[in-house]
């Protein structure tokens, strides 16, 4: 069983943070979280985050959403009722498809952001009336809170801590989740 | 700094040269073909079926003896009383008629007075002899008209990279954008050409007078004249040979004293001691913004649109507008990696080449986006004087027509579309090659239809057109390049564009 035991750092200012982040990782010391007000440019390289994959599932949402919208139509205006509009071809998706390509697009678009969306909350676990992990209220306003677990080298990282400007250094038990 | 090579020297004059030799060869070829070789070629077309472009026609009439038609409801009348004529929705709309032949039978002024027998179709008015001389003569012309034409798109195809590079350097100025500053070189370079690149655009829709624009022909608004042709005498205020000419020249002042300017107090800025040059120049780009958006779209009337003077398009000048910003981009960004490639300005990262495929990837949706537009309301609409422009291309011109959506958008999207790969030099070439084609076949397909037709090609004509300007445009690109230092070191942005990452 792991340690629940976190060193919780404070920190007032991005750039510090930045450099704290850069110097903890060059000592090979794990970051488990860092909470922002904003989101900070470069963070997610500097903790050494693995790259997200929302591009891909934003793709394949697309193309689901695509789908969606060819089907939906091909039998909504071509097989269940064709619909004589303005003359156009009625009985050949293809060849009346100038027409359905608006809906095709925003369909496509709908669906991924959509569930680009719902993704992102789902990956982050969060849903409504879920209690907030954040531990500190002021991470939300101007303070940035770093959470490093300590696996019994309490001294060194405090040490190291305070080197790099952080304003406040707690140790705090972490509540099981 | 740059040099430029004597051996790239050699090889861009080379080019000029051969292209120059390789338009007059095709110019005499052309011009020596006779009413009577047209009628022989004729003649063996329709022996072997339909000639040329697979489901393209040889003779006007004939496709539609063979073409099924599906209803009859155009059996009637089918001229009306001006030039445009009605086009037919069957079924299927890429079975309408075209009258687009019927428009361009207008080229060939001279000669055949009844340019209606061009159009009609469910009459039997072509049956008689004198029409089958009127088709010679007009496909006669059409064949005359290519070399201009070819020299036409490829004149205006260059210029149009270099006003497109132009824009975008005034938007990065106007918007004060501090990743671009270590590219601006490039861009002053690629704009040296806007002047003589536009000089020769107006020259040569000078020379080729009424084989490229038809309205050239004033006896079009003489009433009671053969040519009489009542749409373009309505519109002889704005389509006359001086006012064209005028207003061509206005444009290109407007922009070539933006560029002059610009690029001077760029200059200036490098040796300066405090930034009144960036200001000025941040201020006369915001102007030169106003003045282009406005000038480029009565620019695309003139030098694009008109060439069909029957037709109109309200968002032309965006579509326009669309193609040679993404044009821009791409050469911006080529030229780019040909000097990194060079050992030069390495302090461009993959952060900035990936900025210019992410511009060349949403602008090439852009492109898409106005292209859509602009066809999806006609086609529905169906309105018979507006629908002949995409009848032909869709009947004449299928494969450039559709090829430039899959050149142009189809594979920038699906190439560029990965992150990963907009910082891959080798990957934007590709992807850049293609654009640059495809912005190619836009131009082609804008000024073709209107002047020959279906007697298109890709031959010796548009090859040496293109060897003529590309090497042209190498020649004054990379001497501008050559000329000053590649970084503009003094601009208060350099630094933001030095460290720029994402």
């Amino acid at each position: 069983m792991e340690s629940t035991k976190v060193i919780h750092a404070i920190y007032t200012d991005d750039d510090v943070l930045m450099s704290a982040v850069k110097k903890l990782k060059a000592e090979k010391h794990h970051i488990e979280e860092i909470y922002t007000p904003f989101p900070v440019h470069g963070l997610d390289k500097a903790m050494g985050l693995a790259p997200t994959r929302i591009a891909i599932a934003a793709f394949i949402y697309g193309c689901i959403g695509l789908t969606v919208a060819t089907t939906m139509m091909n039998f909504i205006m071509i097989e269940d009722w064709p619909q004589n509009i303005g003359g156009k071809p009625s009985f050949s998706y293809l060849e009346n498809m100038p027409s359905f390509v608006p809906i095709m697009f925003e369909l496509t678009v709908f669906f991924s952001a959509h569930l680009m969306v719902i993704t992102f909350y789902l990956r982050s676990r969060m849903w409504p009336f879920k209690k907030a992990e954040n531990p500190d209220p002021r991470t939300t306003d101007d303070h940035f809170l770093m959470e490093i677990p300590i696996h019994g080298n309490e001294e060194e990282l405090q040490a190291l801590l305070s080197q790099t400007g952080a304003v406040e250094i707690n140790i705090v038990d972490k509540e099981g989740h | 700094m740059y040099t430029f090579s004597k051996r790239l020297k050699i090889f861009s004059i080379i080019l000029i040269l051969l292209g120059a030799i390789g338009w007059f060869m095709s110019y005499s070829s052309s011009h020596h073909v006779g009413i009577e070789d047209v009628k022989v070629l004729l003649a063996e077309e329709s022996a072997h079926g339909h000639g040329g472009h697979g489901e393209t026609h040889a003779p006007a009439e004939e496709s539609h003896d063979t073409g099924a038609h599906h209803d009859n409801a155009h059996g009637t009348d089918t001229h009306s009383d001006e030039h445009e004529g009605t086009a037919h929705s069957h079924d299927d709309s890429t079975h309408t008629h075209a009258d687009e032949h019927h428009h361009n039978a207008s080229h060939t002024n001279e000669g055949h007075g009844d340019t209606h027998h061009e159009n009609g179709h469910g009459t039997e008015l072509h049956e008689d002899a004198h029409h089958g001389d009127a088709h010679a003569e007009h496909v006669m012309h059409q064949i005359h008209n290519r070399p201009y034409a070819a020299l036409y798109v490829a004149a205006f195809f260059f210029f149009m990279i270099a006003l497109g590079t132009l824009a975008f350097y005034g938007v990065q100025r106007a918007s004060m954008a501090g990743w671009s500053p270590l590219l601006f070189r490039v861009m002053e370079a690629i704009t040296y050409y806007v002047l003589p690149g536009g000089l020769l655009v107006l020259l040569v829709a000078y020379i080729s007078d009424t084989h490229v624009f038809i309205w050239m022909n004033e006896n079009m608004s003489l009433k009671g004249h053969e040519d009489y042709d009542k749409l373009v005498a309505g519109k002889v205020g704005w389509l006359n040979k001086s006012g064209f000419m005028i207003r061509g020249i206005i444009y290109l002042a407007g922009w070539s004293l933006y560029r002059y300017f610009s690029r001077k107090f760029s200059l200036a800025q490098d040796n300066a001691e405090d930034d009144r040059n960036f200001k000025k120049n941040f201020r006369i780009s915001a102007a030169f913004l106003v003045f282009y958006i406005y000038t480029e779209s009565m620019m695309s009337w003139d030098w694009i649109m008109s060439v069909d003077p029957h037709w109109f398009s309200t968002l032309f000048g965006w579509y326009v507008f669309a193609s040679m910003f993404v044009s821009g981009i791409t050469v911006i960004a080529l030229i780019t990696i040909y000097l990194k490639s060079k050992g030069l300005l390495e302090e461009v990262n993959d952060s900035h080449l990936h900025d210019l495929a992410k511009f060349m990837f949403g602008i090439s949706v852009f492109w898409t986006y106005l292209w859509f537009s602009q066809f999806m309301l006609i086609w529905f609409a169906d309105i018979p004087e507006e629908v002949t422009y995409y009848v032909t291309r869709i009947e004449d011109y299928k494969l450039p027509f559709f090829g430039m959506l899959l050149l142009n958008f189809i594979f920038p999207f699906l190439v560029l579309m990965n992150s990963d790969y907009k910082r891959i030099p080798w990957f934007i070439v590709m992807a850049g090659v293609i654009i640059l084609i495809g912005h190619y076949m836009d131009v082609y397909n804008m000024i073709m239809p209107a002047t020959v037709g279906d007697r298109w090609g890709f031959g010796l004509a548009e090859i040496s057109a293109i060897a003529f300007f590309a090497g042209l445009f190498m020649l004054c690109v990379l001497y501008a390049l050559s000329k000053e230092t590649l970084v503009a070191k003094r601009n208060p942005l350099i630094k933001e564009s030095r460290h720029f990452h994402y």
